[in-house]
Parts: structure tokens; C-alpha cells; sequence
């Protein structure tokens, strides 16, 4: 089924724009969390 | 014998009898993008094998692009396949270091809100009378990341491949000239000023060889349709960051990249023949293409304003700047003009951060763009 092209347009944004910042948010958050769990030490030498 | 010398001399001829008005402008064009590659240092690496090709191409008679033709076959081979901008996407990832961003992770965000121009351009393109996948392809010149431009335009409108790869490149090399008046429009003068202070070393060897993994996996399953993209420069960066493969990573950043990029951008080139390039569709892709790029900084700057506000005036906003693909070149636009109104204010490690969240994030903007295209059923 061909969607309309303002449908189509707005959909990406919501969608894709939205998508692509959760995403990126969620990666955050488990860096984050990743670097609670595995802290940097400094190297002895 | 008379008529043999005639034929013979026909022969040495032909090939100006059958030059189409496009030809010569488009050999102009080549002659162009070597000036600015050689003379004015603005990605040679990529703008040089683009120029040379486009000569190349329009030159009539040599059947280049031609089946069976040398150019052809490179381009079936590494344009068609998708093989080319993946394999630059490894040595991209064996290039970049994460460590500037995985320090602080929020500024992730700004690598998403770098490509907000991507979503806002396939828009303006659609009302143009661009078909959906033409608009998709256009849009992705936001992403301000050639390899990505590439590899999306190849798939779903490969007759936009020459334009939307000239724009996403030349722009990319452009950034120092159209950001900075950008970057002071949205800001005022004390926030141009805000200290960052300095980016602590904070990351641990374990969390940087874990960030690749996490990416090409979480990614991977948010955005199936992007993983080559994304697994390509994972894995670059899995084995930079290992350290258990350093000739892989050496051969991927040098050699295996430099010949893809002679190999790309030849291919690219040959897409340029003025009989199919020079239309007024090509000005408007290179038109959006810019504006696209333009939106993106814009929309970073002022995500960036937002996320100052939201940390108590701690977030210089001009990094937000950087949150687009164009690496290193933006993060070094933002230290210079952070350092015009502030000398003591280092921005550039925070930039960096900022960048190479824009790298992630215009892959993962392709890589989702891709993938609610094929839940759409578009594709």
C-alpha cells in the first residue's frame, strides 16, 4: 500500500527522528551503567 | 587508400564529433573539485579520485561506464554491492576513539539531535515532488557522513548517487565556513563563554572494548536494516580498542581504506556524466543537501542550549555543533570559536565527545531511517 507523501514525511520524522534519539538515549544509559560496573583505574606503572 | 586515410582520420576525430553540450561543463566540474582537492585541501583524498573520474566519464567513446568498462566494473563491484562504504566504515571505526564521549555519555543526545536536518530535509524534498525514496536518499546528505550517503542513495536511488555523494562530501569539507555563522546566531556571548573545564580520563579499557558490542548488538536489534552499517564501524573500533589485532587495525585505517577510497571515489565519479547529471534535479539535491547540513548544526546548537539549561548552565552549547558526522572537523570549529570569546576555554575534548556521537548517531539515524522504511513496507 502506497502511503501519501505527508504521511509518509511526518511518520519519518516521528518515527525515525524519535527512534534515533531513544536509541542513542538507551545507549547512554548503558554506557553509563557500564562504567559504574567496570570503573577506570589508574595504571600503576 | 584515400578512403582509409579519411576513415583513419574520421577515427582521431570522432571523439569530439559526438562531445554532448554537458561534456565540456562537466570536465569543468571535474577541473573544479581537483582545484579544491589539491589547491584548497578540502578532502582531497575523496575529491581528487571524484574529479579525475568525472573527467573521465565524460569523455565520449571510451565506453567507461560501459558494460565491461574499467569504471563499470568498479562500480558494479563496490558501489552496487555496498562493499566500498562498508569497508571504509571499518577503517573509520579503527580511527575513531569513543573515549571523548563514553566520558560523558549524555552527549549521546547531541549526536542524535545532529540529525534532526536528515528528517527535515526528506520533508522539504518530498514537497519538492521528490518520490519517497528519492527524498530518503536526499535527506541522508544530513547525515554529513559520505560512506552512509553512499550506501543508502546506491540502494534506493542510484540514479542520485553522483549528486547526493558530490554534496555530502564537498559540504562535509565545507564545515569551518557555514557553522560558525550558525553558532553565533543561536547563542549569546556568555553562553559562547561557558567553561567546560576539563574531560577527566575516566574510562576503562573493559567499558571501551564493551561500547561496540553494545552498539552493534542493541542497535542491531532496534535497527536491523542498518547492522552492516553499523557492525562495519563496530568492528573497526572492537579491534582499535582490543589491541589483540593490530595489524588488522593498521591494515583497515591505512591500506584496506585507502584504496577504497581511490576505488569509492573514482566510482563516484564515473556517476557524473553530464548527460545525466546536469539537470535542475542535481541543483536541487545539492540546495537540500545544504540546507540539510545547515539544520543539523542548528538543531544541535540549540539541543545543546537546552541540555545547558537542563545542567544548571555546566553545557557550553556551542559543542552542540559538533553533534554532526563531519569528524574531526566540527569539533575543532567549535574549540576555535569557543576559544574566540573565551582564550582560557578548552572545548575541544568535549567536541570530540559530542562528534563522535554524531558518528554513531548518523549511522544510527540511516540504520533506523532504513528500518522503519521496511516496517513501512516501503522497501
Amino acid at each position: 500500500m502506497q502511503m501519501d507523501n505527508w504521511t509518509f514525511g511526518i511518520s519519518m520524522i516521528v518515527v525515525g527522528m524519535g527512534g534515533t534519539l531513544l536509541t542513542l538515549w538507551i545507549l547512554s544509559l548503558i554506557m553509563g551503567v557500564l562504567k559504574k560496573v567496570f570503573p577506570y583505574k589508574e595504571d600503576k606503572n | 587508400m584515400f578512403e582509409a586515410i579519411v576513415g583513419g582520420l574520421n577515427g582521431l576525430v570522432s571523439g569530439f564529433a559526438h562531445l554532448h553540450w554537458s561534456n565540456p561543463i562537466m570536465i569543468v566540474v571535474g577541473l573544479v573539485l581537483l582545484y579544491l582537492g589539491i589547491k584548497k585541501n578540502f578532502e582531497p583524498l575523496l575529491l581528487v579520485p571524484i574529479g579525475f573520474g568525472c573527467i573521465l566519464v565524460n569523455i565520449p567513446l571510451a565506453g567507461l561506464m560501459e558494460k565491461g568498462g574499467f569504471l563499470k566494473v568498479i562500480y558494479d563491484a563496490g558501489i552496487m554491492t555496498e562493499l566500498f562504504p562498508l569497508l571504509i566504515f571499518v577503517g573509520i571505526g579503527a580511527m575513531t576513539d569513543f573515549g571523548p564521549l563514553l566520558e560523558n555519555p549524555k552527549i549521546f543526545l547531541l549526536g542524535a539531535a545532529g540529525q534532526f536536518g536528515i528528517f527535515l530535509t526528506l520533508v522539504l524534498a518530498l514537497a519538492l515532488g521528490f518520490t519517497q525514496l528519492e527524498a530518503v536518499s536526499i535527506g541522508i546528505i544530513g547525515a554529513c557522513d559520505g560512506p552512509t550517503a553512499i550506501y543508502v542513495t546506491s540502494q534506493y536511488a542510484p540514479h542520485l548517487l553522483g549528486a547526493v555523494s558530490v554534496a555530502a562530501y564537498s559540504y562535509m569539507s565545507l564545515v569551518p565556513v557555514f557553522q560558525p555563522p550558525i553558532m553565533k546566531l543561536l547563542t549569546t556571548k556568555e553562553e559562547r563563554m561557558i567553561n567546560m573545564g576539563e574531560v577527566r580520563k575516566s574510562v576503562s579499557k573493559t567499558t571501551k572494548i564493551a561500547f561496540p558490542l553494545v552498539v552493534t548488538v542493541i542497535g542491531g536489534l532496534i535497527a536491523p536494516k542498518g547492522l552492516p552499517l553499523l557492525g562495519t564501524i563496530m568492528l573497526g573500533n572492537l579491534m582499535k580498542e582490543c589491541g589483540a589485532v593490530s595489524r588488522l587495525t593498521k591494515a583497515s585505517e591505512n591500506e584496506i581504506a585507502n584504496i577504497v577510497t581511490l576505488l569509492l571515489g573514482i566510482a563516484i565519479g564515473a556517476t557524473m556524466d553530464g548527460r545525466v547529471f546536469l539537470t535542475h534535479q542535481t541543483l536541487i539535491i545539492l540546495a537540500l543537501g545544504f540546507l540539510a547540513i545547515c539544520l543539523d548544526t542548528a538543531c544541535g546548537v540549540l539541543f545543546g542550549k537546552a541540555m545547558k539549561v537542563m545542567s544548571g548552565g555546566k553545557i557550553n552549547p556551542l559543542i552542540g555543533a559538533a553533534g554532526i558526522s563531519a569528524y574531526p572537523m566540527s569539533a575543532r570549529v567549535v574549540q576555535k570559536e569557543g576559544q574566540k570569546y573565551n582564550p582560557k576555554n578548552f572545548l575541544l575534548m568535549h567536541a570530540m565527545g559530542a562528534n563522535t556521537g554524531g558518528q554513531v548517531g548518523s549511522v544510527m539515524a540511516a540504520a533506523v531511517m532504513l528500518s522503519v522504511l521496511k516496517g513501512m513496507g516501503i522497501i
